[in-house]
């Protein structure tokens, strides 16, 4: 099948890019669409032009790395799914295809199609942990979690972090991600010591990254790859409300700030 | 102070008090809807309801307050977060796609924006009646008059009507994410919360735009 591909091009993160029309040739409707730009690329190669940039790694659909707004929508038109996990056969022939960045303040675009996603990490390292003493681990049947308790921290873990939720969000907020940070350890019994100064850390360092706020229109659950649901977004606004209150009280064995 | 900063500086804090006051708004609007279908009582009965509000005193200067407060804050809010939402997505899309938004949610700034310039003119209109000779000149006391004068003009009346699809589409969504805002979500609670919204705004555009039609249809004079 043949496609014509409408490619964000920039030199790097300073340069002024722009889109720029690419066709794909001899495109196999199996290929994913990853393996469609590993195509186009070597045929740019071929005649001595810069390959496109995007961000690629287990092309299995676990590890988060790959990205792109397809036809305006994240991981493009499959649901539940990432664009590695994308095949070609769900384009038609000769159909126009616009491929994007990811769109935020917060992620800035470094390459063509890939952006600079540390802004997840800061949010991530401000709370999104659980301290642990050095030392033998305990016998985990120690910690008893219930059924329905594992089941929905599992929901919000399966959570990649690959920004597809700030890339559909009208307003690039990363609500969900942090939702799914925050929700997860809440649920488990190990996440309890750090509970209220989690939510208000990860909270806190999203503001500082220039994200944009939610508006409750959840285009951010329709485009996760992992299909997490805003569920997580209430859990979250729920933690923070508690934890706001709270937080003037720090439990014994914390110091608090 | 820190739980201050929590409210007003944090994304989470700022959309629970958006919800907050957006439904003490709501709780207004249904409590003047409530009022303003006494007009199908007749002349007499609306009146010495009108006064009757008139002669609350106190506490209708701290229900006004209390009005006045969620109001602002509300319009300070949606300013504040709008200008930070188009912050965030500095470069838009070449090609803009929407999964699942409703079109309510998609538009609130604008449904409020027209509700806005509704309110200036609503309170000129009826409050204040100063928009034309023929309203100042009625008796202080007939509010029915003043509402059958104004809906008699089919203009005024048009830019209610439309003023009140802008209500009711910016309640459609509102009321029902209130709840998510909160945290309130839960299967069987979301049941009713997902439909409080489109409910809300049913009875507010059928009841408040019923009122113009009458009057222009001859069935309240």
């Amino acid at each position: 099948m043949d496609v014509t591909l409408h490619v964000w091009r920039q030199k790097n993160a300073k340069a002024k890019g722009a889109m720029e029309v690419i066709e794909g040739k001899d495109i196999s409707e199996h290929s994913s669409f990853l393996e469609m730009l590993d195509t186009v690329n070597e045929t740019l190669l071929s005649k001595g032009q810069e390959p496109i940039a995007f961000d690629h790694d287990c092309r299995e659909g676990i590890c988060g790395a790959c990205s792109l707004v397809i036809n305006g929508e994240p991981h493009g038109p499959e649901y539940g799914t990432t664009t590695c996990q994308l095949h070609m056969r769900s384009f038609k022939n000769g159909q126009h295809i616009f491929i994007e960045p990811w769109r935020a303040k917060a992620f800035p675009v470094i390459r063509d199609l890939v952006v600079d996603r540390e802004a997840f990490d800061r949010i991530q390292q401000a709370g999104g942990f659980v301290s642990v003493n050095v030392g033998s681990p305990q016998d985990a049947n120690c910690l008893p979690i219930a059924k329905q308790d594992a089941d929905k921290a599992f929901d919000a873990a399966v959570c990649i972090g690959c920004g597809a939720c700030v890339a559909a969000c009208k307003n690039a907020s990363p609500m969900l991600f942090v939702a799914a940070k925050v929700s997860q350890l809440a649920l488990l019994p190990q996440g309890q010591p750090e509970r209220e100064s989690r939510v208000l850390a990860m909270v806190d360092q999203m503001k500082k990254e220039g994200f944009g706020n939610c508006s409750n229109q959840y285009e951010c659950e329709a485009a996760c790859p992992k299909e997490i649901s805003v569920e997580h977004i209430a859990r979250m606004n729920r933690e923070y409300l508690r934890a706001s209150f709270l937080e003037e009280a720090p439990k014994a064995g914390h110091g608090g700030d | 102070m820190k739980l201050c900063d929590r409210v007003f500086g944090s994304p989470v804090g700022a959309k629970m008090l958006m919800a907050l006051t957006g439904l003490m708004l709501t709780g207004f609007v249904l409590a003047h809807l409530s009022g303003n279908l006494l007009l199908y009582a007749g002349q007499e009965k609306f009146n010495a309801y009108a006064h009757g509000l008139q002669s609350l005193g106190l506490l209708l200067w701290l229900a006004r307050g209390g009005l006045l407060t969620a109001f602002v804050l509300h319009l300070y809010l949606a300013i504040k977060l709008t200008i930070e939402n188009k912050a965030a997505r500095p470069v838009p899309y070449a090609h803009e796609a929407t999964i699942q938004a409703s079109l309510a949610s998609r538009h609130m700034v604008h449904t409020g924006l027209l509700m806005f310039a509704f309110i200036v003119y609503h309170l000129a209109h009826f409050t204040f009646r100063v928009t034309s000779p023929e309203i100042e000149a009625l008796t202080p006391g007939d509010a029915y008059a003043v509402v059958v004068l104004g809906f008699s003009n089919p203009v005024v009346s048009g830019f209610y009507i439309l003023a009140m699809a802008a209500l009711a589409t910016h309640l459609r969504h509102g009321v029902s994410s209130a709840f998510q805002s909160f945290g309130l979500y839960h299967g069987n609670l979301n049941v009713v919360t997902d439909k409080l919204g489109p409910i809300v705004a049913g009875i507010v555009f059928v009841g408040f735009s019923s009122i113009p039609v009458s009057v222009l249809l001859g069935c309240i004079k």
